[in-house]
């Protein structure tokens, strides 16, 4: 992963949402969450498949906003470590 | 369509309807949060609303009257934000009972309007599905135009239509753009819906599926990223400029109520004591103008005083919760209410828990994880609420002089003041900790926070709020301490001797207060403190006014409030008595919305024993080591 950090190029990553950095954007693959709370987040926005662009965060990285389907949800590391993805774009900054 | 004698000419075209018929009898406002339904709810009813709770549970119930532009009158019942009708939460359960019509208090609506952020609206057409499967007639509005404009957002309204076989209305309810299409449709021939596919409701996925390809057909582009809550957000959210803004905003809050609203609050009392002059030149008999002079000025006039200062508090959560910044205060805060066992939604009550608890306890329920939820309406009658102002700035006044620490901005006062705000909140941060590591362990529900785009704020919005929180103070002004101060000034009079009042401390008040003085005398509070304290546990501004009569009634008192707190109190039991207002649970209005937001006596019971026993324990501690 390290030898395409300005390339644009989706990359194999598996991992969470926890792993991506400010403006890294990922394809959500699954919530590993009991179904209620995944149901709750699915409504927001966080579906399979969907793209998520991690933004700013509380001082500390502690809630992360994220950018998925046109709105910006606030959730906890503990929360976003759930959250898998298949594989993500970093920032071309 | 015509467009000689339609009340919008907006761009979005209307299904003809057929004029004139008998109108609904109820239409629900249903929509997700952050979708502007209240807005657009305010905007249609303005000041013809009614605040209650349905019967049985904690959900507020929102009804108003919107008067059409033909002067007929219509009921709107305004849900609560809901992203599906899923019964799990209370707040969709309510919906989906009303909405199907299995409340027994309420007949079924007999049309809905749907409202949706036209901004996102991939995800909030979600909840189309649902509401039209219902079968009910169904406008779908499509709110916040003016930003779907402005950031370069489009789609084809009649497309949309043909799709969700129902009317859309575009429309931007903060700016008062397109509302004549929601009088159009309800005065018109209201079809029931008839799209043209519906998913499986169950399934979230093929929801969304069903959503983008309904946005899809409807050649939906979604507007550019909010620019101005991008820009706004990079400034509110920075590590290091966030907190400190925060910070500033909280600080300016409070200085804003307790300094600057001086003039209003001197004014204020102006008003009582010419008012109490004119009204005793008029009136002869020695009782009466007595009763006026102790009633009107020194106890309605006393506590009317802070009416300003409520006010304000009320006006500046408006300006943060309407302009959007309450979520980033949230988002920051979260870590650090974390760390007490709470989370950021906490923060929101509890910020507003220092106007009233009761509205505070009633906006937890944005909390969805219960024992966070329950955590937080256990602490937030700490925080220092509206009521204790009074008694503090008047205690504070008596015995902390006005001197200047840090400039003029900060003054020996106005420290005291801060002092008992913060032993507030450490008493409630140390509560909600103790609660969270014993009994309130919480299960991880995950903590999910959505940001609305910033907007400005309107004066509706706020007005209206103000409005309604003077109707609440004036109402409790009007009740509670009119009659406790009317009833303390009445007792101070009995038993009589020779037909004439008796002394003060043979008075059955005296009588009261000398029976409890001896529970109250390690604290250092006389008989007279006693009666405040008594009469207190109903409300706690009743303190000064009490206070007042009593004083006032003493022939050799003469003088103010201050002057007579300060010659009878020493310094010692005035720090006690500070601190047991800060730390004692005096409010019956908060028990009984424990009561009710909690569905059991056992809470409110557990508060009052453990919120008196902490008072009682602070004062003393306090009065021994300032002694």
């Amino acid at each position: 992963m390290q030898l395409s950090v300005n390339s644009g190029q989706p990359d194999v990553l598996p991992g969470t949402l926890l792993d991506l950095r400010r403006g890294d954007a990922a394809v959500l693959d699954g919530i590993d969450l009991p179904s209620e709370e995944a149901r709750r987040l699915m409504e927001l926005g966080f579906l399979p498949g969907a793209t998520v662009t991690a933004g700013l965060s509380a001082p500390g990285g502690d809630p992360r906003v994220f950018q998925v389907d046109g709105s910006e949800i606030a959730l906890r590391r503990e929360t976003a470590r759930r959250l898998k993805i298949r594989s993500s774009r970093k920032n071309k900054r | 369509m015509s467009c000689g004698d339609c009340h919008s000419c907006g761009p979005a075209p209307v299904l003809p309807f057929p004029a004139s018929r008998a109108l609904p009898k109820a239409v629900a406002l249903v929509g997700p949060p952050n979708s502007g339904k209240t807005t657009l709810f305010n905007r249609l009813t303005g000041m013809r609303q009614k605040v209650a709770n349905y019967p049985g549970v904690t959900v507020e119930q929102h009804t108003g009257i919107a008067e059409m532009p033909d002067g007929r009158a219509i009921r709107i019942i305004d849900l609560p934000g809901i992203y599906s009708l899923q019964p799990r939460s209370e707040d969709e359960q309510i919906a989906h009972d009303v909405l199907t019509g299995s409340r027994e208090d309420m007949d079924r609506p007999e049309a809905v309007l749907l409202v949706l952020d036209s901004t996102n609206l991939h995800r909030h057409l979600m909840l189309a599905a649902p509401i039209l499967s219902l079968g009910i007639p169904t406008l779908v509005i499509l709110n916040m135009a003016d930003d779907l404009r402005n950031r370069g957002g489009h789609l084809d309204l009649v497309a949309l239509q043909l799709q969700l076989g129902s009317p859309v209305a575009l429309v931007s309810a903060r700016n008062n753009q397109g509302i004549g299409q929601v009088w159009d449709f309800l005065a018109g021939a209201m079809p029931k819906p008839a799209p043209k596919e519906l998913p499986i409701l169950q399934d979230v996925p093929k929801c969304r599926q069903w959503a983008g390809q309904v946005g899809q057909q409807a050649n939906y582009h979604p507007p550019a990223p909010p620019k101005w809550t991008r820009r706004l957000d990079a400034i509110f959210l920075h590590p290091v400029g966030g907190p400190l803004i925060f910070a500033a905003v909280v600080v300016l809050v409070f200085q804003t109520i307790f300094s600057y609203s001086k003039p209003l609050i001197d004014g204020v009392g102006w008003l009582f004591e010419a008012s109490g002059d004119w009204m005793s030149g008029v009136v002869s008999p020695p009782l009466l103008r007595s009763l006026i002079e102790v009633v009107w000025v020194k106890g309605l006039g006393s506590v009317m005083q802070f009416l300003p200062q409520v006010l304000l508090l009320y006006f500046f959560i408006g300006l943060l919760e309407d302009s959007g910044y309450l979520a980033r205060a949230a988002l920051i805060a979260d870590r650090t209410m974390a760390r007490f066992g709470l989370q950021g939604k906490s923060f929101i009550p509890l910020l507003s828990a220092h106007a009233c608890a009761v509205p505070a306890i009633m906006a937890t329920r944005v909390i969805e994880n219960k024992r966070d939820r329950l955590a937080t309406i256990l602490v937030a009658p700490f925080m220092t609420c509206s009521a204790r102002l009074l008694p503090y700035s008047i205690i504070i006044a008596a015995f902390i002089p006005n001197r200047p620490i840090l400039g003029n901005f900060f003054s020996a006062d106005t420290a005291a003041m801060l002092g008992l705000y913060i032993l507030g909140f450490a008493a409630a941060v140390v509560t909600a900790r103790i609660l969270k590591s014993s009994i309130l362990k919480s299960s991880r529900t995950p903590f999910v926070l959505e940001m609305p785009s910033y907007r400005w704020p309107t004066l509706q919005s706020i007005g209206l709020r103000l409005l309604d929180r003077t109707k609440v103070f004036l109402f409790r002004v009007g009740s509670v301490i009119l009659l406790t101060t009317a009833i303390v000034f009445l007792l101070c009079k009995v038993p009589t001797i020779d037909g004439h009042a008796p002394k003060i401390e043979n008075s059955l008040v005296g009588t009261l207060g000398r029976t409890i003085e001896p529970a109250i005398k390690p604290l250092g509070f006389n008989w007279k403190v006693g009666i405040g304290l008594i009469t207190a546990v109903a409300q706690r501004e009743t303190l000064t006014s009490t206070m007042s009569s009593i004083y006032g009634l003493e022939e050799s008192n003469k003088v103010g409030l201050r002057e007579a707190l300060r010659s009878d109190l020493t310094p010692a039991s005035a720090f006690a008595l500070l601190v047991f207002f800060a730390l004692a649970m005096q409010c019956l209005s908060t028990l009984a919305v424990v009561r009710r937001e909690t569905g059991t006596w056992k809470w409110p019971a557990l508060q009052f024993a453990y919120m008196t026993a902490l008072a009682y324990v602070g004062a003393f501690v306090t009065y021994h080591l300032a002694r």
